[in-house]
């Protein structure tokens, strides 16, 4: 140990306090910096799929629109499903691991620091070389879901889907390597004294994410190699004229695409049950029930896949599995339901813009939810798929759930992130505008798909009775990016001037609400003992009793700045996870190039040396 | 508030000291491996490996079944499974089981202090993983000029892309070794640095085990069929 206080030659060496610049953040193995990295690009590529979005409602403004042509319209319906998928939604959760898993638990860092960098680089650098295909005018125009035949070669001859494999490999390394991280950073980085059951419930959400992602994204990769391969190297995996089997990508897909929900859900969940406690003042209420339930929802989904495909003639035998599995799932959420109304019920609430944004949260998933359920009845399904029903659920679900837990968690901890409070009056109308604008825009296609408007069409003729709750929709949609605006307005006045936050501006119950705002690199001048759920609580109350009784109260060792922390030992920058992040997405790219005497993706052979080097500094080099 | 609370053991966030002596060195980090007490008393990177090997499993578990989804459908005319050697894919899966007996000879050098034998068994599980390649590299060659490619018909293309995985997956592994080799070569290996060791010893294993779950399933389900079916 004595050893590393020798600095080793031509490596940069992490000071305590945090340096700035341009370099800085290309090397940062910081959580939290890496957190606010995934936090704002996330951010921005939700603002792309948004525009996305309103250009899909413009088209579907009036009836027979010829304002974008089919295909634009195709890839515009692709990427926005894409983008807030898998470059939105997911890296926000991410952004949020990031930055609370390690001071909820106790940590100083996640327990692969450059690891957790080289995840970051490669997400960006997929989610860039995935955009890039509007430079080239080249958009995945297939859907998100890729259904091969379809997407091989002879019927989708366009680098558009390559775009669209490319970006989802490389997405998909950065969701890998970061589950494996969080998965042994939850389990082996607790503080002492933080049992599992002791952990916040927004790690256990962590947990299982990480978990779902290990089990299902393999899955997906694997079926985007086959489709790769059948694209470049002649293979027949999805070809049905040479004799494959049809459904054999469903199949793939939906296996990884069911639990993909509940990596989308699951970090919301977490949110919503760290925030409904503390504004109800109020321990969470069954929180093993909780665990469990989660569990069971995690576990479950892996058994319900084939409701994606209810049209393609299973047979009774399956189609009755499926069906009973999919209900199955709404008994453990259920659970998670009643145990945050169970909080809620006695408490003394507070109804501040992150309590807002968690119940109506609660409200909007529950009506997701419930037509979720309705779809998983056969006869029902074969009435509402592929018809705007589907839409309707998947916005109430997606955005009515996760993305309002991700502006529940956005609102909760940015005073944590940037050490000052949102405005509270712009905040409660980003909240008002939101919810409002949400129904009036996701309500409406609940009617339409009754009335027959199947989903993914760009023209739909006069006379059909769609037109006028198409025009509230795309009235609503506005409407929404209004809200939106009303945040991004609240974030910039509160970078600006913004109230100073404190450490704990929300009388928090969890380690995170101990330190300073926004914390300093190390987190934890001395790592922090934990002796019950809710820790911060205990001690604050253990406080205000031993002034009470005259004692000399016990301070959060936690709060005082401490002599130590000069002393605390961090692990160094570097660059390497950045020049192993470009390696590997050029590897992935080379398909995207004119190949090299035709013979040869010379990118792709450029990228491994790249990438060996990469790996090969950055297991040299001391980490610190 | 104090009610709320009540069914809260009692505890506080008590000081702690760093373990060591004032020192704090209670942090995330790559290389310090098992030097820091974790929650679990697992090293981390031993868990990492293990997670990692869990996530490779569902990559070959879908690439295998991709196969068995395909493996029934057999079209008229086309090769297929009647090309298996079996005998010789028999002698390159021993040569691989081999190659985990060596590795396990060479963690056991380290540990006990013996560098030379370390260095001679990582050699050896390297050379093993050498000649298991170039006999992939010949079946490979055998069935390209007996028609039976990766383009040629499904069962082609799910059987090379997953054998050929599992060889991209030996040749990590081989590279993987040899840098070992050539450090211990080099530099020596500590055998409180086992880990390093160690870890590759796991991913080779590994890739050991799935070899011999593909011999069953991709060589011999197939092949029997065809034996006991008869022409
Ligand atoms: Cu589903």
């Amino acid at each position: 140990m004595a050893t590393t206080t020798q600095a080793p030659p031509r490596v940069l060496r992490r000071p305590v306090e945090a340096p700035s610049g341009l370099w800085s953040w290309l090397t940062t193995v910081d959580h939290k910096r890496i957190g606010v990295l995934y936090g704002v690009s996330s951010f921005l590529f939700f603002l792309a799929g948004g525009i996305d979005a309103l250009l899909i409602r413009l088209q579907l403004g009036k009836p027979m629109n010829e304002l974008f042509s089919p295909d634009h319209y195709n890839g515009f319906v692709t990427m926005h499903a894409t983008t807030m998928i898998f470059m939105a939604l997911m890296p926000m959760s991410v952004a949020f691991f990031n930055y609370i898993v390690p001071l909820q638990i106790g940590a100083r860092d996640v327990a692969f620091p450059r690891l957790n960098a080289f995840s970051f680089w490669v997400f960006l650098l997929g989610g860039l070389i995935m955009s890039s295909s509007y430079l080239v005018d080249a958009i995945p125009n297939q859907g998100w879901y890729g259904y091969a035949p379809l997407t091989i070669r002879e019927y989708s001859p366009g680098l558009n889907v390559d775009f669209w494999i490319v970006g989802l490999q490389i997405l998909g390394v950065a969701t890998i390597a970061g589950a494996i991280n969080f998965f042994v950073t939850i389990i082996n980085m607790r503080a002492p004294g933080m049992s599992l059951m002791r952990m916040p419930l927004f790690c256990w959400m962590t947990l299982i994410t990480t978990v779902l992602i290990l089990l299902a994204f393999p899955v997906f990769t694997i079926a985007l190699t086959e489709l790769l391969f059948d694209r470049h190297f002649g293979t027949t995996f999805f070809d049905s004229t040479r004799g494959a089997d049809p459904l054999l990508w469903q199949h793939l897909f939906w296996i990884f695409g069911h639990p993909e929900v509940y990596i989308l859900i699951m970090p919301a969940f977490g949110i919503i049950s760290e925030i409904i406690p503390v504004f109800s003042r109020k321990p969470l209420f069954g929180y093993a029930a909780m665990v469990l339930a989660s569990m069971a929802i995690a576990f479950l989904g892996f058994g319900v896949w084939a409701h994606h495909m209810f049209t393609t003639g299973a047979g009774p035998v399956a189609y009755t599995f499926f069906a009973l599995s999919t209900m199955l799932i709404a008994v453990p959420t259920g659970v998670k339901i009643f145990n945050w109304l169970g909080t809620l019920y006695g408490g003394s609430i507070n109804l501040r813009p992150p309590m807002l944004f968690a119940v109506g949260f609660i409200g909007t998933f529950v009506i997701g939810g419930l037509s979720g359920v309705m779809h998983g009845t056969v006869p029902v399904d074969w009435q509402q798929s592929d018809s705007y029903w589907i839409v309707a659920h998947i916005h109430y679900v997606l955005f009515g759930g996760t993305m309002f837990a991700l502006f529940a968690g956005i609102h909760y901890w940015w005073p944590k992130f940037t050490g000052t409070m949102l405005n509270d009056k712009l905040g409660q109308a980003t909240f008002w505008t939101m919810l409002v604008a949400f129904h009036v825009t996701f309500f409406p296609m609940h009617f339409l798909g009754t009335a027959g408007m199947p989903r993914r069409m760009s023209i739909y003729p006069t006379g059909t009775g769609w037109d006028f709750w198409n025009l509230v929709a795309t009235v609503g949609a506005f409407a929404l990016a209004a809200s939106v605006w009303l945040f991004v307005m609240n974030a910039f006045i509160s970078l600006r001037r913004g109230e100073p936050a404190g450490n704990d501006p929300w009388d928090g119950a969890t380690l995170e609400w101990a330190i300073a705002s926004p914390p300093p690199v190390y987190n934890f001048a001395r790592i922090p003992t934990v002796s019950s759920r809710d820790p911060l609580w205990v001690e604050k109350r253990s406080e205000e009793t031993a002034v009470e009784l005259g004692f000399a109260p016990r301070r959060a060792v936690a709060v005082v700045a401490d002599p130590v922390e000069a002393r605390v030992h961090m692990p160094n920058p570097s660059f390497w996870p950045l020049v192993a992040a470009v390696g590997l997405s050029m590897i992935f790219a080379g398909f995207l190039m004119p190949w090299y005497l035709g013979a040869f993706p010379l990118i792709t052979l450029l990228g491994i040396p790249v990438l060996m080097v990469g790996i090969t500094s950055w297991s040299f080099e001391p980490a610190g | 508030m104090a009610r709320a609370i009540a069914h809260d053991e009692q505890g506080r966030l008590l000081p702690q000291a760093g373990h060591g002596d004032s020192d704090i060195h209670d942090h995330g980090h790559d290389d310090h491996g098992g030097e820091h007490p974790t929650s679990t008393g697992l090293n981390n990177v031993k868990v990492l490996m293990w997670t990692f090997i869990a996530s490779e499993c569902l990559l070959f578990g879908s690439l295998i079944s991709t196969y068995l989804a395909v493996e029934g459908r057999t079209i008229p005319n086309t090769p297929g499974p009647e090309l298996f050697d079996i005998p010789y894919t028999s002698v390159s899966a021993f040569v691989l089981l081999f190659s985990s007996l060596s590795m396990v000879l060479a963690l056991a050098g380290l540990q006990a202090g013996d560098q030379r034998q370390l260095r001679i068994w990582l050699f050896v599980t390297a050379a093993l993983g050498l000649v298991f390649l170039g006999g992939q590299y010949y079946e490979f060659s055998t069935f390209y000029f007996e028609e039976f490619w990766l383009d040629k018909n499904f069962l082609g293309s799910s059987f090379f892309l997953l054998t050929g995985f599992h060889g991209a997956h030996v040749t990590v592994g081989v590279i993987w070794l040899l840098a070992l080799w050539l450090y211990s070569l080099r530099y020596g290996i500590a055998p409180e640095k086992s880990l390093l060791v160690e870890i590759s010893g796991l991913y080779w294993h590994f890739v050991d085990v799935v070899w011999i779950v593909i011999f069953a399933v991709v060589y011999l389900i197939p092949y029997s069929r065809i034996e006991g079916g008869g022409h």
